[in-house]
């Protein structure tokens, strides 16, 4: 516990001591390549196999599962707009969030979108970013892959603040509903099987193009990052003169 | 016999011209037409492998700005840089830019392409946005193509933005690691792509 908390307590400077360090700039680079290199051995060995296992479902199961699985992020998006400031945003995924829970049948289904309430996902990493927090720091997680200094932090905040991990992570009772920390672990693992899943074909292909796959997955997170925080795809407008 | 050859020559000079590929010059045309020539001849069950590859090369080298693709993922290193050794990079860079290429769209399957609009950001380029919808193997994709119009006869294609991902921003960092790693030597990256090109 007391070394969990100086680990928050170091990453939370690193984060927002860092605002001006480029993400590009790696604080541990030979480690966090050594655990790329851990966690692609992972994924060949266990995620890779069960992903494409997963990907033979009937496409209804796969769909209700992404499906279930959304919904449940959902409710970490909710709070996250509304610190963003974004109110009919967190009107949209509140309604998205009652509509597929009650009519989708605990979010199996996804009534809501046909209905026009699209749930955009937000985290308290997308929040800081929002608020003008640097990435800090380039690192990557054993099993979680590529984040920053900013989106570790904001990893920790999301489990204070998703109301889903706190009836399950924290096993604490909200509207009379309860869960326990094996239902955390087992819609979060879904979740990673499912995003593996969609990606199957692109991530193979990024492996056997690539000449330095560690970077590319550090410049495809960086991207994602930005993006989601800015609400909008990148325009890559630094092609300077040769535009000219 | 000078005369003979004099023939062959027109003969030859007509045949690929006739082989090169024209499209439109409006770049949401341009797009529209290129992918779906792409996507016809890559869902052709009776090409080969190799004809798909072949295919894919000539197109590329006709409508990509390769030469610019190059220069740009060298980021300020292209300033710096001899003409000699630019050229030497650049001819590599070509190669493994269409293996890579022809490496990512061969086993490509046929699925539904459609432009949603068009984003004129300068007289130099245009975004152009489209999607590719959901099958099987894959969700819905959306693309972006970066199209390069500063000659409005000859639009170039320069940077595939996935998803929000740019193709180019992600090559560009990907040689920016290897040069960093290698005190910005140029020759290890040109040979890191010469590994690529002959493997």
């Amino acid at each position: 516990m007391k070394l969990s908390k100086h680990i928050i307590v170091m990453v939370v400077i690193a984060s927002f001591f860092s605002t001006q360090i480029k993400a590009a700039e790696e604080c541990f680079e030979g480690t966090s390549r050594a655990i790329f290199k851990f966690n692609m051995m992972l994924d060949k060995a266990v995620i890779g196999p069960i992903s494409r296992g997963y990907n033979k479902l009937p496409e209804p199961v796969k769909e209700g599962t992404s499906n279930f699985t959304s919904n449940v992020a959902t409710l970490l998006s909710i709070p996250n707009h509304v610190f963003q400031g974004n109110f009919k945003d967190a009107g949209n995924a509140t309604a998205s969030f009652l509509i597929n829970t009650s009519i989708g049948i605990v979010g199996l289904g996804n009534p809501a979108e046909k209905l026009g309430f699209e749930a955009q996902q937000e985290d308290v990493g997308q929040t800081l970013g929002a608020y003008g927090v640097g990435p800090g720091c380039y690192l990557v997680l054993p099993v979680l892959g590529p984040s920053t200094a900013r989106d570790t932090v904001g990893m920790i905040a999301d489990s204070f603040v998703d109301p889903f991990a706190h009836i399950t992570w924290r096993e604490k009772e909200l509207l009379g509903i309860s869960g326990n920390q094996v239902d955390y672990i087992g819609v979060r693992s879904v979740t990673a099987v499912d995003f593996r899943a969609d990606n199957d074909t692109n991530l193979t292909s990024l492996e056997t193009n690539s000449i330095d796959l560690y970077a590319s997955y550090k410049s495809l997170y960086l991207q994602s990052r930005e993006n989601k925080i800015k609400n909008s795809s990148s325009e890559n407008d630094d092609w300077g003169n040769l535009d000219n | 016999m000078r005369k003979l050859s004099l023939i062959l020559v027109i003969f030859s000079l007509l045949t690929n011209a006739s082989n090169a590929t024209t499209y439109s010059t409006e770049p949401q045309q341009f797009i529209n037409e290129l992918a779906k020539d792409l996507i016809g001849k890559l869902s052709d069950k009776n090409l080969t492998k190799e004809q798909k590859e072949s295919f894919i090369e000539k197109i590329a080298i006709e409508n990509v700005d390769i030469n610019a693709l190059g220069l740009y993922t060298l980021g300020e290193l292209r300033n710096s840089l001899d003409e000699n050794t630019k050229a030497k990079y650049q001819k590599t860079f070509e190669k493994y830019f269409l293996k890579n290429l022809t490496s990512r769209l061969t086993d490509y399957s046929s699925n539904k392409f459609e432009i949603i609009g068009a984003d004129k950001k300068s007289a130099n380029y245009t975004i152009v946005k489209t999607k590719i919808a959901q099958s099987e193997k894959q969700p819905e994709v959306k693309i972006d193509w970066r199209v390069y119009t500063k000659n409005p006869e000859k639009p170039l294609v320069r940077d595939l933005i996935v998803e929000g991902l740019s193709l180019a921003r992600t090559q560009k960092e990907e040689f920016a690691s290897i040069l960093n790693s290698n005190n910005s030597d140029i020759n290890i990256l040109i040979s890191r792509l010469e590994e690529f090109v002959n493997k």
